[in-house]
């Protein structure tokens, strides 16, 4: 057992060994390592990140050390990355860490095809001016980019990405693939040999629920005119049977059976989500597109000819009360199947590839079969540009916000944000940043506030004196507690999008640390 | 108590390769110090037991980053326990000890805010947790489906025929292995594919992933709950915070009420005695009092120890306690609270507790009517 795989065991857990492969592949930029930024990267270079490059051109003063837990005293006066990026080298001897003792603004202004050799730029506490500018290299040089910032007791996080598309989403709770209202000619076969009506009580109690299940469902569908139960009553009436055909109170899989009845009455076909994947435009494809589209392409034909209208079957089952011989069979019944349609998703892949001028090998198996297991999972994530957010926002989602109660002290720290980048651009500082002149600073901001509502469409409305107030109090400070979540989240984001598993966030996190009544507003 | 493991390497970052095996106490403590001037941090390396309830005492709040119900359970006990009501059955602020508690699994957390008397304490949300999956014994034995089958039966069942005596150790590489033999043998029996030696670590020692990130999140969550508590710079969460990031992020804040009747940080457990109950015959009805249910209870009134069980030094000087009336050694006083802490039987598990007991003794003058408030 080799060290570093060892020491990755809890991780490996999540992401798997392709996922951390990825992370050790990928480079990362960070602009700015004050709490913020060192702390996203803390959790990235654990994590065992490939390379890490600071870029940051402050010198470490005595504040400092009251909020960066990766300086300390010997730092005084010294470069804030080259410190930093010790310590960061510490965590993790295997990630390779550089640092540039450079003015993030600098190297947007000056020098932008800098970025274009990362996997992924973190940048953190930039002001609005300098987002638009490197999102727009960013974009240009496809690269990856999150925001992060933390602001008092405020902050946000930003995915700047053009498009993200993910087979992995790994979901929390997702109906399995049973196909029980349209079993195939081997599923049904397997539960035509199998009675149900076994004297033997051992025998009875181990039928697996899906042959119940089908064997029921044709039993019904006999007596319905080859329909399935629809309505309440009938799948009331349908869970009666199925409790009718118990033996004795004690059998498992009859329970089992009801209580999944609702998988058989689940209607056919595909997702409203999968659906809208299919329908994209990008689905058209062309010698550019990527291999995730040109697999799109490939399902829509295969939903349309020998899928029936379904996907390539999944393959996997839940466990259930079963004898181990029905369950082992049961298990390769749906392997062999899966496989089968993987194959001919494959074949529908290779002759796509072909058409479009591409070697048909291109796209590996593992690939296509990872895509064909997880096609109901199919993720597609797109994010527009910090300019268009800006330039075309979205007065109706605004409103929405600020007028529910739940969002209203997130979405008022969202504009607030916008509005201190405004308000510094203006007088050169941060309202409330300096002792003195406070009662100035919040009329200011108010006025500030204000001029921005009317900007995005919402003149009608106000945000609160006392959100307003909290705002000059923070002082624009960065607190250790604050940056170390909005960090966390970073990095979780960062990894998502790295390893191409989980969902990545699919709005602009604005966090409230006053309640915790943090939320995702859908304004990107 | 816990040592350092190469596994946490990953995420707990104040610890490096060469400090593998030492006490996580101790070298965080010291870590953080050489770091951070002007802080002072004692490492206390045993057990959350293991220290006096007097020593909880001493702090103004307490943040828990522990890993089990059990030990949630116990360390709310004690906080509870310094809770104190008025005649008005009112909590009293000064007696309030705040608790910050976080916990994570992969990409999923909770951060939760604990004021005994105010918010609900971890017993009164004990309904949160939902029972710890067990595979049914005829399933391991008979009619095994999966991998965690072949494994559990190696492990729960085949370990004891053949090393009868010898308890299963996790941490033993050898006893690991062994088990991960056994159920490949069991696996290739049954035509159950899927059994790795990673797998059998995680169903054996029930291994939940964990990553940087989202342990950054709670527990900067907890630690800004408490230093909002500290300084009173803002309102603090009220009161359970859920984490979720495996799609998208999502964050949800519940405000729990608190149970008025619980059992911890209520007003206590009403036990009406007469006078002449002795205190064995007190520690023995504990046993039997079905909102108690404790065996071998030590008994403490306002810090004092009436009886303590263990260790034998204690036991010794208590002793000649146990055939004195409790009213006695209650200072002939009509109501009082005290601390019992032994071992809980409940739904057939046992774990150390600590519970407050509100004695009442009848027939005592200025009792005129039985105080039924809260603990019925």
């Amino acid at each position: 057992m080799a060290e570093p795989k060892t020491k990755y065991d809890r991780q490996l857990r999540i992401w798997g060994e392709q996922g951390q492969a990825a992370l050790e592949k990928a480079s990362i930029c960070l602009l700015n390592c004050g709490p913020t930024g060192s702390e996203t990267l803390k959790n990235l270079v654990l994590g065992g990140v490939g390379s890490i490059t600071i870029v940051d051109g402050s010198k470490v003063e005595f504040g400092d050390l009251g909020n960066n837990f990766m300086v300390d005293d010997s730092s005084l006066g010294q470069s804030k990355a080259k410190c930093v990026c010790s310590f960061l080298q510490e965590l993790n001897d295997a990630v390779k860490a550089k640092f540039i003792e450079e003015y993030p603004e600098a190297l947007i202004d000056t020098n932008p095809s800098f970025f274009s050799q990362f996997t992924l730029v973190v940048a953190t506490q930039l002001v609005e001016e300098s987002m638009v500018k490197l999102d727009r290299i960013c974009r240009q040089e496809n690269v990856m980019l999150i925001f992060a910032r933390s602001y008092g007791l405020t902050g946000l996080v930003r995915i700047c990405v053009k498009e993200h598309t993910v087979i992995e989403s790994k979901p929390d709770h997702f109906l399995d693939d049973l196909r029980l209202n349209n079993p195939w000619p081997e599923l049904r076969g397997f539960a035509d040999a199998i009675d149900l009506n076994v004297q033997d009580p051992v025998a009875h109690k181990h039928i697996p629920y899906v042959v119940i299940l089908v064997k029921m469902a044709d039993e019904w569908k006999t007596s319905h005119g080859g329909t399935l139960p629809s309505t309440r009553e009938q799948k009331r009436e349908f869970k009666e049977l199925l409790k009718a055909r118990m033996a004795a109170t004690d059998e498992d899989n009859y329970k089992e059976a009801i209580d999944a009845s609702f998988k058989l009455f689940a209607p056919q076909g595909i997702s409203s989500d999968l659906q809208q994947i299919i329908n994209d435009s990008c689905a058209e494809v062309g010698s550019s597109s990527s291999d995730f589209w040109v697999m799109v392409a490939a399902l829509k034909e295969f939903i349309a000819n020998e899928g029936g209208g379904e996907v390539p079957l999944e393959g996997s089952i839940p466990d259930m009360t079963s004898s181990t011989e029905h369950y082992v069979n049961l298990q390769k019944i749906y392997q062999a199947k899966s496989e089968a349609d993987y194959l001919v998703l494959e074949e529908r892949v290779r002759n796509i590839l072909k058409k479009i001028g591409r070697d048909p090998h291109s796209i590996p198996k593992a690939t296509i079969k990872s895509f064909s297991k997880n096609a109901r999972k199919l993720k597609v994530c797109r994010y527009r540009s910090i300019e268009d957010e800006y330039n075309n926002p979205s007065p109706a989602e605004l409103h929405k916000y600020l007028t529910d109660e739940d969002y209203s002290i997130a979405v008022g720290f969202y504009i607030l944000l916008r509005a201190v980048d405004r308000y510094a651009a203006n007088f050169n500082h941060f309202p409330g940043q300096f002792d003195g002149g406070l009662d100035e600073d919040i009329s200011r901001l108010k006025t500030t506030a204000v001029s921005l509502l009317n900007d995005l469409g919402c003149s009608g409305l106000t945000l609160t004196e006392d959100l307003i107030n909290e705002m000059c109090r923070f002082g624009a400070a960065e607190l250790h507690a604050v940056a170390a979540i909005i960090g966390g989240i970073a990095s979780q984001e960062v990894i998502k999008l790295i390893t191409k598993q989980f969902v990545p966030m699919t709005g602009t996190f604005a966090f409230n640390a006053i309640d915790h009544k943090s939320q995702l507003l859908n304004l990107c | 108590m816990d040592r350092i493991e190469v596994t946490n390497l990953n995420r707990q970052f104040l610890f490096r390769l060469e400090d593998v095996g030492k006490p996580k106490a101790e070298v965080a403590a010291k870590r953080v110090m050489e770091r951070v001037s002007g802080v002072n941090i004692v490492p206390h390396f045993c057990r959350i037991e293991d220290k006096d309830i007097e020593f909880y005492n001493d702090f103004n709040i307490i943040a828990l980053g522990l890993d089990s119900i059990e030990a949630r359970s116990y360390i709310n006990a004690v906080a509870c326990s310094f809770l104190e009501y008025d005649s008005d059955d009112n909590p009293r602020e000064e007696t309030m000890k705040p608790m910050v508690d976080g916990g994570t699994e992969g990409f999923k957390g909770h951060a939760r805010v604990i004021v005994p008397g105010v918010t609900p304490c971890f017993e009164c949300t004990i309904w949160l947790f939902p029972p710890q999956v067990k595979f049914p014994l005829c399933t391991l034995a008979e009619t095994p489906r999966n991998a965690a089958h072949c494994i559990e039966y190696a492990h729960l069942i085949k370990w004891d025929e053949v090393h009868s005596g010898q308890a299963f150790d996790p941490d033993n590489p050898d006893h690991m292995k062994w088990v991960y033999d056994e159920a490949v043998k069991r696996a290739e029996l049954f035509g159950i594919p899927g059994v790795t030696y990673s797998l059998t670590q995680g169903v054996v020692k029930n291994i939940i992933p964990a990553i940087a990130s989202t342990n950054a999140i709670i527990s900067a969550a907890c630690t800004l709950e408490t230093l909002k508590i500290a300084s009173g710079c803002s309102k603090t969460l009220s009161n359970y915070l859920t984490y979720n990031g495996v799609e998208g992020l999502h964050t949800k804040v519940t405000e729990f009420v608190k149970d008025k009747d619980c059992l911890v940080c209520g007003p206590g457990v009403l036990i009406e005695l007469d006078t002449t109950v002795t205190l064995k015959k007190f520690i023995d009805m504990l046993e039997e009092d079905p909102k108690v249910l404790m065996t071998k209870a030590s008994i403490t009134y306002h810090g004092k120890n009436l009886y303590m069980q263990a260790p034998p030094v204690l036991e010794e000087m208590t002793r000649s306690n146990l055939e004195l009336p409790l009213y006695d050694l209650m200072d002939k006083i009509p109501k009082d609270v005290l601390h019992a802490t032994g071992t809980i039987n409940k739904d057939d598990k046992k774990s150390s507790g600590l519970r407050k007991l509100r004695v009442v003794f009848k027939g005592i003058d200025g009792v005129a009517d039985m105080d039924m408030a809260g603990g019925a």
